[in-house]
């Protein structure tokens, strides 16, 4: 890992010399082509070992804090925050939803603001602090918008409520849950299919009254 | 999504130097063109991030507030100098996308956002922004979101942002740099109708970078309104919007500024309209008078002739909230 890292330069510049795939690829393929014998060769391309090559050459290194973890990764530029999150480091509570923006249930807070982690290249969380669903709870202490949401009932299906509760909490830190019809529009970004909305109100409004620290 | 290199711009001018390239892409925020690119209809060979330039300020000038390109909407709808000195910006951002998206969104990405017409991100489908000369999916399609003001016979498109509307309406320039050196470009002339060319969506040369945008003084923070209608309450793009801004004194219109959304490929200014409404005094018949000039030679296409109706009745209630007699 350390000698991949040091491929790519200063922190700043991550393909100093303009190494694309390609270029990559054409080396990679002449040096199989002199060293094997042409059925090695052939195998070798059938398994697509230059494919594997290549990406692990393109990775690029990735340093965050997630749920007061810090973590050092290699990961690919295109690799979404919500992949990373879900597949390299198995928190599998944020939600890949619809992938694209428009539904919320993979929202997560990175130094501290909610955000769209699906929308997210990973490689630009670099240095930043990131909170998931998992993050919420002191050991088996529920957060005050867990057991919220547990005692009013505010989900159905379950499947968007990881991401209707990290919006939640940003809500109430944001100052945007003094009213129903305010949090309503600042909440406006979570979608229930199982049209829960009454109930996940109800349980924000008990938490922003309440006066607990979220 | 295809595979691309990854440049975290330490400075303005490795950021120009890095986008000067063919196939290279500016990232800010990504709330857009991660979008884009999951859905094939853009494949950058390289990204230049440039979240970390120094281009989040918002700053009140002598003439007017400068607003930094990499500032969050999230972060400008709700700073205190917008909010007192130009409401109707922050209310544009406010109806825009979730608080998630503003959250991530920059001022300069929004400008810089591609059309939400469902031709456009279908790669199965024709669409001549897309892919020049393959036609437009639209026309004969499901245009109900479509424009009615300055479409041409290649793209029928319609710019999806509020806040640009805001901008365009309080007057507001577009500063750029690049390799000629800065310029600075109205918003009304920042994005361009489609005419022959629909897949140029603005007036930013290649290689250009946008640092920013003015908006002068003016007397309207009082009287504006800024209307979204959609179809959901909240987090939809418009159906149509309007940015009303007028300035009342003694019951007398001095100065008036409209533009709309969801009806153009560009925020679309209503000069007309804002002409017949200046020495008029603010009456509801004034208004309706104004929205009528406005909506003269639109055109409907077979999904979206609703437009033609609900966008004068749009402006009407927009100027009717700005003049506080709503």
């Amino acid at each position: 890992m350390e000698n991949e890292n040091a491929n790519f330069g200063p922190e700043h510049e991550m393909d100093p010399k303009d190494n694309s795939r390609r270029t990559f690829l054409k080396q990679s393929a002449l040096i199989t082509t002199v060293a094997l014998t042409p059925g090695i060769a052939a195998k070798a391309a059938d398994m697509h070992i230059d494919e594997k090559i290549a990406e692990a050459f393109e990775k690029v290194p990735l340093k965050m804090e997630v749920n007061g973890k810090a973590h050092s990764l290699m990961v690919e530029p295109r690799s979404t925050l919500l992949d990373i999150l879900r597949e390299q480091l198995d928190l599998t509570g944020t939600k890949k939803g619809c992938d694209y923006g428009q539904c919320g249930a993979c929202t997560v807070h990175v130094d501290g603001h909610r955000v769209n982690s699906c929308l997210t290249l990973g490689v630009m969380v670099n240095g930043k602090k990131v909170t998931t669903i998992e993050g919420l709870a002191k050991g088996d202490v529920l957060h005050p918008m867990q057991e919220a949401f547990l005692k009013h009932d505010g989900f159905q299906c379950g499947y968007c409520t990881p991401g209707q509760i990290m919006s939640a909490v940003a809500c109430i830190r944001e100052g945007h849950a003094n009213s129903e019809p305010e949090i309503r529009e600042y909440m406006s970004g979570n979608i229930c299919r199982c049209g829960a909305y009454p109930n996940i109100v109800n349980a924000i409004q008990e938490v922003k009254g309440g006066g607990f620290v979220v | 999504m295809k595979q691309f290199q990854y440049l975290r711009a330490a400075s303005q001018q490795e950021a120009l130097t890095a986008i000067a390239k063919p196939g290279t892409k500016i990232i800010a925020g990504g709330t857009n063109l991660v979008d884009l690119m999951k859905r094939g209809v853009t494949a950058p060979d390289k990204l230049v991030d440039i979240t970390h330039l120094p281009l989040k300020g918002i700053v009140a000038t002598k003439t007017g507030l400068h607003i930094g390109a990499l500032a969050l909407n999230s972060v400008v709808s709700e700073n205190s100098l917008v909010v007192q000195k130009q409401p109707l910006l922050a209310m544009a951002l406010k109806a825009g996308a979730s608080p998630q998206l503003r959250n991530m969104a920059t001022v300069g990405g929004n400008m810089m956002q591609c059309t939400r017409c469902t031709y456009f991100y279908d790669t199965t489908m024709p669409c001549n922004k897309r892919e020049p000369g393959t036609g437009c999916g639209a026309m004969e399609g499901y245009n109900r979101m479509h424009a009615i003001f300055g479409a041409s016979d290649h793209c029928i498109a319609v710019h999806p942002s509020d806040m640009c509307v805001g901008l365009a309406a309080l007057d507001a320039v577009v500063i750029v740099t690049g390799k000629k050196g800065e310029r600075r470009i109205p918003m009304t002339e920042f994005h361009r109708l489609p005419g022959d060319h629909p897949e140029t969506d603005n007036t930013l040369a290649p290689g250009e970078l946008i640092l920013g945008v003015e908006i002068p003084d003016n007397h309207f923070a009082k009287n504006s309104y800024y209307l979204k209608v959609r179809d959901r309450q909240s987090y939809a793009f418009a159906l149509v919007s309007v940015a009303a801004a007028l300035e009342i004194s003694g019951g007398t219109i001095k100065q008036a500024r409209l533009a709309m959304g969801g009806v153009a490929h560009k925020p679309w200014r209503l000069f007309e309209a804002e002409k017949a409404l200046v020495g008029k005094a603010a009456t509801e018949e004034n208004f309706k008078h104004a929205a009528e000039i406005a909506t003269q030679g639109a055109k409907a296409y077979e999904y979206n002739a609703f437009k033609l109706r609900l966008a004068p009745a749009s402006i009407a209630e927009a100027l009717k909230h700005a003049a506080g007699m709503a």
